[in-house]
């Protein structure tokens, strides 16, 4: 089968299209220069009715949107979920990592929380701190022009708080609380646990004319039809084609590695078209991956040539070492103070938390040495399928029967509806060299490319951090007045600790650095192997912080954007 | 006659099922109708999905009388009541015969509970579960409605877990559907703006607002205006 070449060159090519490529094909085409950006699903755009998913009615669905064909529940917008058909992963023995992907236009912008959270001064130099992991090459000040920036472009709600380690920026005015976060709010206090209005990538208020406001239907999962909150597609890389960029999207193709020439050089890249399984050749000065942190070590390890032979910019061996993705951990209760609700408003709000709580803790007091930071969910929800499906399990903690028949169940239903509140406990873990992703040779996809290995454990920094996560829901649950739903999880399990990877903020496979024996990328997110390739999804970060990670993926994005227009210009690349 | 009708007959019999649902449509200047119509005509489906929608449609799970059975097991759950029905107008036998064959594993629970209703019904009444009268339909519900709480579900009895199963799929397919939502009074899944509790509703649970707090929040009336800052990023407008 001869391979089909492409005889243009571009000067970029972008392989994936979430918020780190989204950002660059705005910055790079923006800039006038030629970009290809290669995705590995679908066309997707948020306001086309035939995909949209906002505003339907559960029983619209057959399923009533029960998770069995999306598995955060058939309204989620991310088409790919924990398993992609034809495209298996393996494990380590004793290792469950899990791993999302979401094949199309956008990636998981499409479907995310929207927590839009910038790194604090600590958590680009934490081992200033505690000694553990690695600083970065880079500061906060060389990120904060960039943060600022992508705020304003982007928009995010929040408010300034003047926190140590939780940075303020351009924000637009948060929603008010609903009344589960007064309760929650009031909870905190009497723990001294800071509470603060969330940070979220979502409209409250115009930031231009090309996107819609926030209309509250707290949809953000299923992808906002006016724009109103972040996309990759909806705020990044269908302006930069509305503002005349050259930008050329290759959809369904899924990139197989990286070529290069003789001196060792990208010139492009080679990718399988899905819909008739062939391969082609892309050309460019320029490629730039940005598939997320496991498929960008993926396509480098699977690049190997006479000139890499350990795969492409793995001199280091370091490509796919200290992944490691947020620590996670959940609680819920019943709260009888939020029973017998009025459901005479609507309280759907944005999607996703009105308050949060910032890391508050001293780690030089406690048995772990990194934070996290609590998110927290609750009110009356739009009905999917699983809603009441235990009508009156709750009857159990306040001393009444469970089960039955008959009109009661309606009286169960009602009573309890809103009454409960729950807990997302998303922390930081340390970052460590025998955590990580490698290929397995033994394993294709439906595509012939060797696929991924993981083999990541937890230690007892991210148990006893779990932990304190479980032991500070009870108190906040009590606090409240409430009833922990659930058996709090002890040692054996440990202590509620989420599988790597289900928080779904891989990082640090790429890591940068100044020493090119420790590290993949430089400062800027340049392979140090190979200058004209670069890592702008979030593989490059040498450390998760107690924060999400995509706002910072996005500034990095940017600011290694500006790096390569400035590169290119001086003709260094 | 199609399945749902036949159904509807059956269980109402010659009482009219009431589904006229009035919902409390909230006006607000903002909204934007084109969003709201064009949610009518799709789900949101890929191709594949919905080819996997077709296929499952394609089979069938229950045969007519087990449909009968489901349907008049879930009036016994859930009784019908103005002005917003019960499981039939919500579709849940519907439900159920799909979720059987969506999630497989739910199917020899289902079939095998139908059956047991059948031979306790026969045994006791000599009648099928769907023939006979409501009081001795509740006698055998009565007897299998009470599972322990203190032990796994999945260890006990099946035509306990049957049960359980069933009024899960009833109580959550009616609060999902049109008539259940309308039943619930849920007001949201639309178009609004959203400025905080209502003032009693803060004073039915005792909370109320931080007047610091709420300074900082979204002054509604500025939505449409396009936000500036000054160098500090205080917002400006």
């Amino acid at each position: 089968m001869q391979i089909k070449e492409s005889s243009e060159i571009y000067d970029v090519i972008i392989v994936g299209s979430g918020a780190g490529g989204g950002m660059a094909t705005k910055q790079l085409a923006d800039a006038g220069l030629n970009v290809a950006v290669v995705e590995a699903g679908p066309f997707f755009d948020p306001k086309d009715p035939v995909t949209q998913t906002q505003l339907k009615w559960a029983y619209e669905s057959p399923r009533r949107f029960a998770g069995t064909d999306r598995a955060f529940g058939g309204h989620d917008m991310s088409w790919g979920d924990w398993e992609v058909e034809g495209e298996p992963y393996t494990q380590e023995e004793g290792t469950n990592f899990m791993w999302w992907r979401a094949r199309m236009l956008g990636g998981r912008t499409n479907h995310w929380g929207r927590i839009s959270l910038r790194f604090g001064p600590k958590d680009f130099k934490h081992k200033d701190v505690d000694g553990l992991g690695d600083n970065w090459p880079i500061s906060y000040d060389d990120v904060k022009p960039y943060y600022d920036k992508l705020d304003k472009l982007i928009g995010v709600f929040g408010t300034k708080e003047g926190r140590e380690n939780d940075p303020d920026g351009f924000f637009l005015p948060p929603p008010k609380p609903r009344l589960h976060e007064l309760f929650y709010i009031d909870g905190a206090k009497k723990s001294n646990i800071p509470v603060i209005p969330g940070r979220l990538s979502m409209l409250t208020k115009k930031i231009n004319n090309e996107r819609g406001v926030c209309f509250y239907c707290g949809q953000c999962g299923r992808s906002c039809s006016v724009y109103a909150d972040f996309s990759a597609g909806s705020c990044l890389i269908f302006p930069a084609q509305k503002s005349g960029g050259q930008v050329k999207i290759f959809v369904n193709s899924m990139v197989r590695e990286v070529t290069t020439n003789e001196e060792g050089k990208a010139t492009g890249v080679s990718y399988i078209n899905k819909e008739d399984r062939k391969e082609y050749k892309l050309k460019a000065k320029v490629v730039v991956l940005a598939a997320s942190a496991c498929s960008s070590a993926r396509i480098l390890l699977n690049s190997k040539s006479k000139q890499h032979p350990n795969g492409l910019g793995n001199s280091s061996d370091i490509v796919g070492k200290y992944l490691h993705d947020s620590t996670g951990a959940s609680a819920a209760g019943v709260i009888p103070g939020l029973m017998n609700r009025k459901v005479s408003y609507n309280e759907d709000g944005v999607g996703g938390m009105h308050v949060y709580s910032p890391w508050w803790g001293d780690n030089s007091k406690l048995d772990f040495p990194r934070g996290y930071h609590i998110e927290v969910w609750g009110g009356m929800s739009n009905p999917t399928y699983g809603f009441s499906m235990d009508p009156n399990g709750l009857n159990k903690h306040f001393g009444l029967k469970v089960g039955g028949y008959g009109d009661s169940l309606r009286d169960d239903v009602k009573k309890y509806y809103g009454s409960v509140i729950g807990f997302g406990g998303r922390g930081e873990a340390v970052a460590r060299k025998d955590n990580y992703c490698e290929i397995d040779p033994t394993t294709v996809d439906q595509f012939g490319i060797p696929v991924l290995k993981f083999n990541y454990q937890w230690s007892d920094f991210e148990r006893n951090q779990a932990k304190h996560m479980q032991d500070t829901f009870e108190e906040l649950i009590h606090n409240m007045g409430g009833i922990p739903l659930g058996e709090k999880p002890g040692k054996d399990q440990d202590y509620g600790l989420h599988a790597p990877g289900q928080i779904i903020h891989e990082v640090g496979t790429t890591r940068m650095g100044d020493d090119p024996k420790t590290s993949v990328t430089n400062k800027f997110q340049q392979l140090h192997d190979v200058d004209n390739v670069f890592i702008v999804d979030a593989g490059p970060f040498v450390s998760q912080a107690d924060k999400n990670c995509t706002w910072t993926i996005m500034a990095l994005s940017w600011r290694a954007s500006d790096y390569i227009i400035e590169q290119l210009k001086a003709q260094n690349i | 006659m199609d399945r749902r009708k036949s159904l509807q007959t059956l269980i109402l019999g010659g009482a009219a099922a009431t589904t006229g649902v009035a919902f409390n449509s909230c006006k607000t200047e903002t909204i934007d109708e084109a969003v709201v119509e064009s949610s009518e005509k799709f789900f949101g489906r890929t191709p594949k999905e919905l080819e996997r929608i077709e296929k499952l449609n394609a089979e069938q799970l229950f045969n007519e009388h087990e449909m009968e059975t489901i349907a008049a097991l879930s009036v016994v759950i859930l009784p019908p009541k103005e002005p917003h029905g019960g499981p039939i107008e919500a579709g849940v036998p519907e439900l159920i015969e799909f979720m059987g064959k969506d999630v497989p594993t739910m199917a020899p629970t289902l079939l095998g509970g139908l059956m047991w209703l059948d031979h306790k019904s026969n045994t006791e009444f000599g009648t099928e579960f769907k023939s006979a009268t409501l009081e001795q339909k509740k006698q055998i519900c009565d007897e299998i409605c009470w599972h322990d709480t203190e032990k796994p579900l999945d260890e006990q009895p099946l035509e306990i877990q049957f049960f359980y199963m069933m009024r899960g799929l009833t109580v959550t397919g009616y609060y999902t559907s049109k008539v259940g939502i309308a039943d619930l009074g849920y007001k949201g899944n639309q178009p609004n703006v959203w400025d905080g509790v209502p003032q009693d509703v803060l004073d039915q649970h005792g909370v109320a607002y931080d007047p610091e707090w709420i300074a900082k929040c979204i002054d509604q009336s500025t939505r449409g205006t396009i936000a500036t800052w000054d160098d500090d990023g205080n917002l400006l407008t």
